[in-house]
């Protein structure tokens, strides 16, 4: 099913203009109390968009929700123009195929090397061998660990390790990049470059979504939007979230 | 259909783990040794049961307790209609067998010994008819069936059959639920690579095929070792004739019971690969 205030028509042609779009959902862990509550907003196809907030305001969750490693409690999420709600689990991982994460604690495979890491993505996706070798070093080489392509992730260091996970979560150019905290780990230089690659990708029609407490890394990416967490509800002052958006009746 | 057994080098670096690791193969070599030991077993206690069987189906003696007579009623034997393969046993073989029996006395001459007439009885002979005639001649002689003398014996073949085959499918249950045990230690264990790859859109048949590869290739292996020393145990049973001895009337093994045993190891690497497969599929799909 189509998410309401997905599409719009262009010419006789369905566009869609949202990523995702969250409807009254909510997220509880087990019998607790509910940590995300009543989230209603969407993210425009091509936006970018840093999520802030307190420790413990439900930041991570919210991600896990939008890169599907959880399934709201209640309400309706629509990702790419389809209702996850009825999606069985057998069609997930075509919605996963199609979103980068770059993970908080990294999740790189231990005994893959650099390269075999960066290429999980591709070869998931069915891509050959031949496919693979050009992309990977050349994104490698991006990332500064074209020298370091056969070392496991146990011999890199936190920064290295963060930035072959950044190389995994962007190889397959997604339509979604989830990052929870990407520079925590990187010094400011490298920090820069890989802002620079997330709007880069953005540029080429990525939808970004950031969770971050770096002030410098909002400051330093104009145009970006802000979702404020705060006590696992979405503060949208500006209405520039809402769902539907402004104007839209 | 067997796409999943060849994988590219990179998929096999997936589980970081070489063939043979871990206690798997071995746990299969043990089970299929046993499986085929004693399958050969009962597949032997059957074929011996059979050849018992179909060699008293027509076979019948005439016991003259006292021994005299011996040639009128063998007259009548012979002439009695549907009656073949006449023949006395001769003295000294009836007293061989006393002496195993009863030892060095049975050989002694003071020992009154039967005499015995054995024959096949074919279609159209009246066995009533020849014991009437028989019990004329030689009043306390009878006509005994072979089959009705080895009813009991061949009752205990069949019984160690039916536990033989209870056997196997134990052993085959057994190597099952070892299995099982296996991939669900696998899974355990790489589960934080699992997630990984879930999280970046691999299906749980990816995540399975690798699995059921490993175990696939563990349990091939392991069936063909079990299977390679229990071919060994067997053939040195059979040249020793501890196996084929005289105790169970030359047990051997016919080529439709070799075939049989042949496809054990197979029959168990797939039985072992279905399982693994089913446990693994089952086990991520309680995941999200």
């Amino acid at each position: 099913m189509r998410g309401q205030w997905q599409g719009a028509r262009v010419k006789g042609r369905l566009v869609l203009t949202s990523v995702a779009e969250f409807d009254s959902v909510g997220l509880r862990y087990g019998t607790g109390a509910e940590v995300l509550r009543d989230l209603d907003f969407r993210l425009s196809k091509g936006g970018f968009y840093f999520l802030t907030g307190p420790s413990g305001a439900g930041k991570t969750s919210l991600l896990k929700l939008l890169y599907l490693a959880q399934r709201p409690t209640r309400g309706r999420i629509s990702l790419f123009g389809d209702d996850l709600t009825a999606a069985s689990r057998d069609e997930l991982p075509h919605f996963r195929r199609r979103i980068g994460v770059v993970f908080q604690d990294f999740r790189l495979v231990r005994h893959l090397s650099a390269f075999d890491n960066v290429a999980l993505p591709l070869r998931i996706a069915g891509a050959s061998e031949e496919e693979v070798e050009g992309p990977v070093r050349e994104m490698l080489a991006w990332v500064g660990l074209a020298d370091r392509a056969s070392a496991r992730p146990p011999t890199l260091s936190g920064g290295e390790q963060q930035r072959v996970a950044i190389a995994r979560a962007v190889i397959n150019r997604p339509e979604l990049l989830v990052a929870d905290e990407p520079t925590g780990n990187v010094d400011a230089d490298m920090a820069k470059r890989l802002l620079h690659l997330f709007t880069s990708l953005n540029g080429l029609g990525t939808t970004v979504v950031v969770a971050t407490h770096d002030v410098g890394l909002i400051s330093a990416t104009p145009g970006a939007r802000m979702i404020r967490l705060e006590g696992g509800a979405v503060s949208d002052p500006t209405g520039e979230l809402r769902n539907p958006p402004r104007g839209v009746a | 259909m067997f796409g999943w057994l060849f994988i590219s080098p990179a998929e096999r670096r997936l589980l970081g783990t070489r063939p043979l690791q871990g206690p798997t193969p071995w746990l299969i070599a043990i089970m299929t040794f046993s499986i085929m030991i004693v399958a050969a077993a009962g597949l032997a206690l059957a074929g011996t049961a059979q050849r018992m069987s179909s060699g008293a189906a027509a076979r019948y003696s005439v016991q003259i307790p006292d021994g005299g007579k011996l040639a009128q009623v063998m007259q009548v034997v012979r002439s009695s209609r549907g009656v073949a393969n006449a023949e006395a046993v001769p003295e000294s073989e009836m007293r061989q067998t006393l002496e195993r029996w009863l030892g060095p006395a049975g050989a002694s001459a003071d020992l009154p010994v039967p005499a015995l007439i054995t024959f096949d009885a074919g279609p159209g002979a009246d066995l009533k008819a020849l014991a009437t005639r028989v019990a004329a001649i030689a009043p306390g002689a009878r006509v005994i069936a072979h089959r009705e003398a080895l009813g009991p014996v061949l009752k205990s073949l069949k019984a160690l059959q039916w536990i033989a085959l209870a056997l196997v499918v134990l052993l085959a249950g057994a190597c099952a639920a070892a299995v099982v045990l296996a991939a669900k230690g696998a899974l355990d264990t790489h589960r934080p690579t699992i997630d990984i790859m879930h999280g970046i859109g691999a299906t749980d048949v990816q995540v399975t095929h690798l699995f059921q590869r490993k175990i696939a290739i563990d349990a091939l292996i392991g069936s063909l070792v079990g299977a390679a020393v229990a071919t060994v145990v067997l053939l040195l049973l059979a040249a020793t004739s501890a196996f084929a001895g005289e105790l169970m009337g030359g047990a051997t093994l016919g080529a439709g019971d070799l075939l049989a045993l042949a496809a054990i190891p197979l029959l168990l690497t797939i039985l072992a690969t279905w399982v693994a497969r089913t446990a693994v599929l089952t086990a991520l799909r309680t995941a999200l």
